[in-house]
């Protein structure tokens, strides 16, 4: 039986905790953002990629992710935030899908398929944004 | 608040001789606020004990909170005797859809050629309203809904009045797809309306021997109900729903397992039973029968 001593996040909202729940038993890398603009969930799958255990980076604005991320178009040109996929499905309602440059949290450059799209409830509620991306060429190794 | 169990069985109404100590009608709670709002928990069959008793106390208004519309939670409406008093309100919250409207989900099966009369038909007025995932206030009580696992749109509630909170998730699998254990509190479906709730009446459908060959079906094994119930921090559980296939002796050694997983009071875990009577105040939660 577990202790249920300690601090506890926000409450998350069926929707979001099934989505996590898919992603944890799935190999393909996923992650969730909530209605709050926070990264609040990645999975295995996206960790080897992103370098980093979600548990060590926790839940993080997703700006804040976004930074970490350093997204690039293949040709160099820097992504804003509102346009990537994630950034699309977010702030425009609609899903989205690019091929961006990322580093990880290990310095490692490598080229992305990202798909995300916005998590709307019965009610037309919107609970977050799932992406879901596959890893193309390492680029470059920084650092 | 008093609340009295009119009916605990999940599933399936399952009268007999060997369910007597715990009772066969299905899902159906009743909730009186010192206001004198009445607010009815399901609507199995439970509900029509209940209602021949309400139709000569009928309360200052009478709302029916369904968790989702199985027929185990809807059978008993239809015998109802307060849903035929002529000019009667009657309000009837439940969960959402994005395609049908609740009354007309509810008519589905309160109508021909399910059910003789259409629910149109029947003479008090009913008006349905979106279970409230934002907190309102009803009388005396506040009460919020949220979504929770199960199969089809189900939610639970959570009432509190006078500084006590109950809880009601009756039909809820928390561990879908994870292991209660481990999974952090707040990504645990339910947890938003469990958390420190006074009384927890709570899904304890399977022992675990049993829950194998039922993932999937919407409800708990005995040991993630007890495992949810201590991340939540609840003072009092309810073991509810119980398996239209045990009968009471069954239901005595569930409660021997409940107990003996459970790190408060063990006399705080109890077997929901007709006729069960709570009473949450100020000055606690004490069980009259």
């Amino acid at each position: 039986m577990s202790n249920t001593s300690g601090p506890v996040a926000a409450p998350k909202s069926l929707p979001l905790i099934l989505a996590r729940e898919f992603a944890s038993n799935l190999a393909t890398p996923m992650f969730l953002i909530d209605a709050n603009g926070i990264l609040v969930f990645y999975n295995d799958a996206a960790a080897i990629l992103l370098g980093k255990p979600f548990a060590e980076v926790g839940e993080i604005p997703a700006g804040e992710f976004g930074a970490v991320l350093e997204l690039a178009t293949p040709d160099g040109a820097a992504v804003k935030r509102r346009d990537s996929p994630a950034g699309v499905a977010f702030f425009e309602g609609r899903p989205a899908h690019a091929t961006v440059m990322a580093t990880a949290y290990d310095g490692m450059r490598r080229m992305y398929e990202a798909t995300a799209y916005p998590l709307y409830g019965a009610t037309g509620e919107m609970h977050g944004v799932i992406s879901v991306f596959w890893e193309g060429a390492v680029v470059e190794s920084g650092g | 608040m008093r609340v009295r169990i009119w009916g605990c069985r999940g599933s399936l109404a399952a009268p007999g001789a060997d369910t007597v100590r715990y009772g066969g009608n299905t899902s159906c709670v009743e909730v009186r606020l010192a206001s004198g709002h009445s607010l009815v928990l399901d609507a199995g069959t439970g509900m029509r004990p209940l209602g021949v008793l309400m139709q000569d106390d009928l309360p200052v208004e009478l709302h029916i909170l369904l968790t989702h519309l199985h027929l185990d939670h809807l059978q008993g409406l239809g015998f109802f005797r307060p849903l035929f008093g002529a000019g009667l309100d009657i309000r009837i919250w439940g969960p959402t859809s994005p395609v049908q409207h609740l009354g007309e989900r509810i008519a589905r099966y309160l109508s021909p050629p399910l059910f003789p009369v259409h629910l149109d038909d029947v003479p008090s007025n009913i008006s349905f309203h979106d279970a409230p995932e934002t907190a309102v206030t009803i009388g005396s009580a506040t009460i919020r809904a949220a979504k929770v696992t199960h199969q089809g749109p189900t939610v639970g509630y959570r009432i509190e009045e006078d500084g006590r909170v109950l809880v009601y998730l009756p039909d809820h699998e928390p561990s879908l797809g994870n292991d209660l254990s481990v999974v952090p509190a707040d990504w645990m479906s339910g947890y938003e309306l469990a958390r420190g709730a006074d009384v927890l009446l709570h899904d304890a459908q399977y022992r675990d021997h049993e829950y194998g060959a039922h993932v999937g079906w919407g409800h708990s094994s005995i040991t993630d109900t007890m495992e949810f119930a201590n991340k939540a921090g609840v003072e009092r559980v309810i073991l509810f729903h119980h398996d239209p296939y045990h009968n009471d002796d069954d239901l005595e050694e569930l409660l021997k397992d409940a107990r003996a997983k459970w790190p408060g009071i063990p006399e705080r875990v109890q077997l929901a039973c007709e006729g069960m009577t709570m009473i949450l105040d100020r000055s606690g939660v004490e069980t009259l029968a």
